[in-house]
C-alpha cells in the first residue's frame, strides 16, 4: 500500500492522500466477488489488480495529469482528496458504512510452531507482498521501461531530454501504484473489519510511513513499514498499548529531526 | 443575504407561524469513524418522523429533520449545532452519536438556552459537566454491565471462572462501564490482564495476543464498534483461545451487521450489554421493529440497537412538547426535568437532576445461533438461560 504511494510520489511530485480509499476500494472488489461469485479472496487479485490498474490510469489522465506548474504537488493533495471523498460516498451508498470482513478458510486459521501460532493470512500475505515487491524491483531495475521510470524518479527533465515520454511513464506509475492497493486492499480487508471510513486510519499510517521511509523510496517505505509494525506491537505488548503510538512518532521526529529526508529519501532529487 | 434566506424564524423560544413546518437539528456522523453508528441513528429518527408525520406532525406542525454531517469529528459536531441554531433557526435539537461528541455538543446548544435530548451519549462526562439542557433517554452506561457482573460473580464456585482479563478503549464510553465491570466483580475473579489502549488504535493484534496468552477464562473488552469486536476475535480464534465469557461493551448489538463482520458461527455466544434488542416485547417497540424490517427488510435481531435509541429520542422530545404545548426550550427542558415518567420503544423514561434516564433496566444480550436473545438479569421473565461456556470459534 504505502509502495504504491511512494511510487506516486517519486515520478510524479503527486501526494495522492486518496490512496487509503483506493485501498478500501480494493477490500470491497474482493469482497463482492468472494460474495457474489465465490471467488478466492487471492485468485480475485487477477480481477481487481487489473481493475484497480484502469481506475488509476483513468483518474490520472482526468485529473492528475492536468495539474502543472509549481503548485501542482498541493493542488495533488486537494484534487486526490476531493477524489477520495467522491470514493467514499459511492462506497457508502453501495456497501452501506456497516462494516465487513473478508472470509476465507485460511483468514481465521492458524498452526504452530514451537509453540507460536501463526496466521495463515499473515504468511500467505507476506508470501503476496514478496512476489509483488520482487516483481516491482524486476520491473525497476530489470526492464527498460523500469530504466525510465528510474531516470525519472531522479529528473524528469533530464529525462524527457533524453527521449523518454514522462507523461507517459507517470500515467502508467500512477496505474501501478493504484492497482497494488487491490492487494494491499485484500489483505487489509482480510484482517480487519471496515467500511468506507475506514480509509482515514490508513492513509494517516501511508503518508507517516512514507514520510518516515523518505519519499519516493521503495525500500523506505518497506522498512518504515516493517518498523511501525513491529515497534507498535512491541510496545504495546511489553510496556503499554497508550504508548504504542506515541513511541512510533517520538522515533519518526528523532529520524526526521536528523535526516529530514526520511530514511532513505534523497534530499537534492526533492529540492531540485 | 445567506442568513435571510435560510431563516425560519424559529429560536429557542419557539415560537412557530401556523401550519410551518418545525425543523429539528441534528448532527450525526454520516461518515468516520461512527458512519455504522451515525447512519443507523438517522434511520432511527427518519423513521420516527415519518411516523409522526403520518400522524399529523407535532402540534400540527409537519417535522422536517435537518441532519448534518459532522465526519465523527468533536470540532465539526460544535459547528454543526452552531450553524444549526444560528443559521438554520431550528426549533429543537437532538443529539450526536457517542459520549465523545455529545458532551461538546450539549455545550455548545445550552448556550443557545437549547435541550438536547439524545440517546448515545451515556458516559459519565456528559452527566457531570454541570449542563441543565441534557437528556439522555438510554440508561447511564456505568449500569451496563452490573447484570453480566452479578450473573458472574453468583456462579456457584464450581462453574466460576477464576481469571478475568479487561482490555477498553479511552473512549469516554467505554471506559466507565468496564471500570464499573470491574469493581462489581472485584477479586472474585483474579486480573490476570488489565489494559487501556488509545481510541486511535486501530491494529489491535498485540494486544488480543496478549489477552489469549494471559488464557483469561473471562474477557471483558471495551469497545466502540464491530472492527474492534471483531480485531479481538480474530486473533483470539488465530490463537485457539475461546474464553468461557466474552462479553463487548459495543459492537455485538449492532444486528446484522455484526454477524456479516464477523460470521454467524463466531458470534455464537458472545455477549453485549444493553437495555434494548429487537426481540423486545415492548408494543411500541413490536410497532417501529415491523415498520423498520417492512421498509429495510431483514429480522428483528438483526435491528440495531442505535434505531431504537434515536426513535426514543423523537418520541421524548414529542412528548414534553406535547405537554408544554410548544417549542420553547426552556418549558421543555423545565418538563423533562419534574420528574415526570414518558415512554419509549426502549421503555419507561423519567430523568433525574443530571439527564440521567434511571427507569430503565440493564440488560446482557447473547447471541445463540442465529438469535439474539436476553440472559441477564437472570431474574427478568424474558431472560433464557446463558450460552456458559462460550462455544468454540467457528
Amino acid at each position: 500500500m504505502a509502495t504504491g504511494l511512494t511510487l506516486i510520489f517519486g515520478v510524479m511530485d503527486i501526494i495522492n492522500v486518496a490512496q487509503g480509499i483506493l485501498v478500501i476500494l480494493g477490500a470491497y472488489l474482493s469482497y463482492a466477488l468472494s460474495v457474489h461469485f465465490g471467488i478466492d479472496l487471492f485468485a480475485g487479485l487477477a480481477i481487481t489488480i487489473p481493475t484497480l490498474f484502469v481506475v488509476g490510469i483513468v483518474v490520472e489522465r482526468l485529473f492528475l495529469g492536468r495539474l502543472k506548474g509549481p503548485e501542482r504537488t498541493a493542488m495533488s493533495i486537494l484534487v486526490t482528496y476531493a477524489i477520495s471523498l467522491v470514493i467514499e460516498g459511492a462506497l457508502n451508498m453501495i456497501f452501506t458504512a456497516n462494516p465487513v470482513e473478508l472470509h476465507a478458510w485460511y483468514v481465521n486459521k492458524s498452526f504452530e510452531i514451537f509453540g507460536t501460532y501463526i496466521a495463515y493470512i499473515d504468511v500467505f500475505g507476506f508470501i503476496m507482498a514478496a512476489i509483488l515487491l520482487g516483481g516491482l524491483y524486476v520491473m525497476l531495475y530489470r526492464t527498460r521501461f523500469g530504466a525510465s521510470i528510474r531516470a525519472s524518479l531522479a529528473d524528469q527533465t533530464a529525462a524527457a531530454l533524453i527521449g523518454i515520454d514522462v507523461r507517459r511513464v507517470s500515467t502508467i506509475c500512477f496505474g501501478i501504484g493504484v492497482a497494488v492497493t487491490a492487494a494491499g486492499g485484500m489483505v487489509y480487508g482480510a484482517t480487519n473489519a471496515f467500511n468506507a471510513s475506514s480509509s482515514y486510519d490508513l492513509i494517516s499510517r501511508l503518508l507517516v510511513i512514507i514520510v518516515l521511509g523518505g519519499m519516493g523510496s521503495l525500500g523506505g517505505a518497506l522498512l518504515a513499514g516493517i518498523l511501525m509494525v513491529t515497534l507498535e506491537d512491541v510496545v504495546g505488548v511489553v510496556w503499554s498499548p497508550v504508548w504504542s503510538q506515541i513511541t512510533f512518532f517520538l522515533v519518526l521526529v528523532l529520524v526526521l529531526s536528523l535526516r529530514p529526508q526520511g530514511l532513505f529519501g534523497k534530499q537534492s532529487a526533492r529540492v531540485a | 443575504m445567506l442568513m435571510m434566506t435560510t431563516t425560519s424564524g424559529a429560536s429557542s423560544s419557539g415560537s412557530l407561524a401556523k401550519g410551518a413546518p418545525v425543523s429539528i437539528g441534528i448532527s450525526l456522523s454520516l461518515s468516520g469513524d461512527f458512519s455504522a453508528d451515525g447512519l443507523a441513528y438517522q434511520q432511527g429518527y427518519k423513521l420516527w418522523a415519518a411516523d409522526l408525520n403520518k400522524a399529523g406532525g407535532l402540534l400540527g406542525h409537519k417535522v422536517n429533520l435537518i441532519i448534518k454531517s459532522d465526519a465523527s469529528s468533536a470540532t465539526q459536531v460544535v459547528t454543526n449545532y452552531k450553524t444549526l441554531i444560528s443559521v438554520n433557526h431550528v426549533s429543537l435539537t437532538f443529539g450526536p452519536f457517542s459520549t465523545l461528541l455529545t458532551l461538546p455538543s450539549a455545550q455548545t446548544v445550552n448556550r443557545y438556552g437549547y435541550a438536547m435530548v439524545e440517546g448515545a451519549g451515556g458516559g459519565p462526562s456528559v452527566f457531570s459537566a454541570g449542563l441543565s439542557n441534557v437528556f439522555d433517554v438510554t440508561l447511564p452506561v456505568s449500569y451496563d454491565l452490573a447484570p453480566f457482573a452479578h450473573w458472574l460473580t453468583s456462579l456457584p464456585n464450581s462453574k466460576r471462572p477464576t481469571t478475568i482479563a479487561y482490555a477498553t478503549s479511552n473512549d469516554p464510553f467505554t471506559q466507565p462501564v468496564v471500570q464499573e465491570a470491574q469493581k462489581l466483580i472485584g477479586k472474585k475473579l483474579k486480573t490476570v490482564y488489565n489494559n487501556v489502549f488509545p481510541a486511535e488504535l486501530t491494529d489491535f493484534t498485540s494486544i488480543a495476543d496478549a489477552v489469549a496468552a494471559s488464557h483469561a477464562q473471562v474477557v471483558v473488552l471495551g469497545s466502540v464498534d464491530v472492527p474492534t469486536v471483531s480485531a479481538f476475535m480474530q486473533a483470539f480464534e488465530q490463537a485457539h483461545y475461546t474464553p468461557k465469557a466474552f462479553v463487548a461493551t459495543a459492537g455485538p448489538d449492532q444486528g446484522k451487521s455484526f454477524i456479516t463482520a464477523v460470521g454467524a458461527g463466531n458470534a455464537n455466544g458472545m455477549m453485549v450489554p444493553n437495555s434494548w434488542y429487537g426481540g423486545s416485547t415492548n408494543p411500541q417497540s413490536v410497532k417501529m421493529v415491523a415498520e423498520y424490517i417492512k421498509l429495510y427488510g431483514g429480522t428483528a435481531a438483526g435491528v440495531n440497537a442505535d434505531i431504537a435509541e434515536a426513535y426514543s429520542v423523537g418520541q421524548v422530545m414529542a412528548q414534553a412538547v406535547t405537554a408544554t404545548g410548544g417549542f420553547n426550550n426552556a418549558k421543555i427542558i423545565k418538563y423533562l426535568h419534574s420528574g415526570k415518567t414518558l415512554s419509549s420503544v426502549q421503555g419507561a423514561v423519567k430523568f433525574n437532576s443530571l439527564g440521567e434516564n434511571l427507569a430503565q433496566t440493564a440488560y446482557t444480550f447473547q447471541w445463540q445461533g442465529s438469535k439474539f436473545v436476553e440472559v441477564n438479569p437472570v431474574t427478568d421473565k424474558g431472560a433464557v438461560k446463558v450460552l456458559f461456556p462460550k462455544p468454540a470459534w467457528g
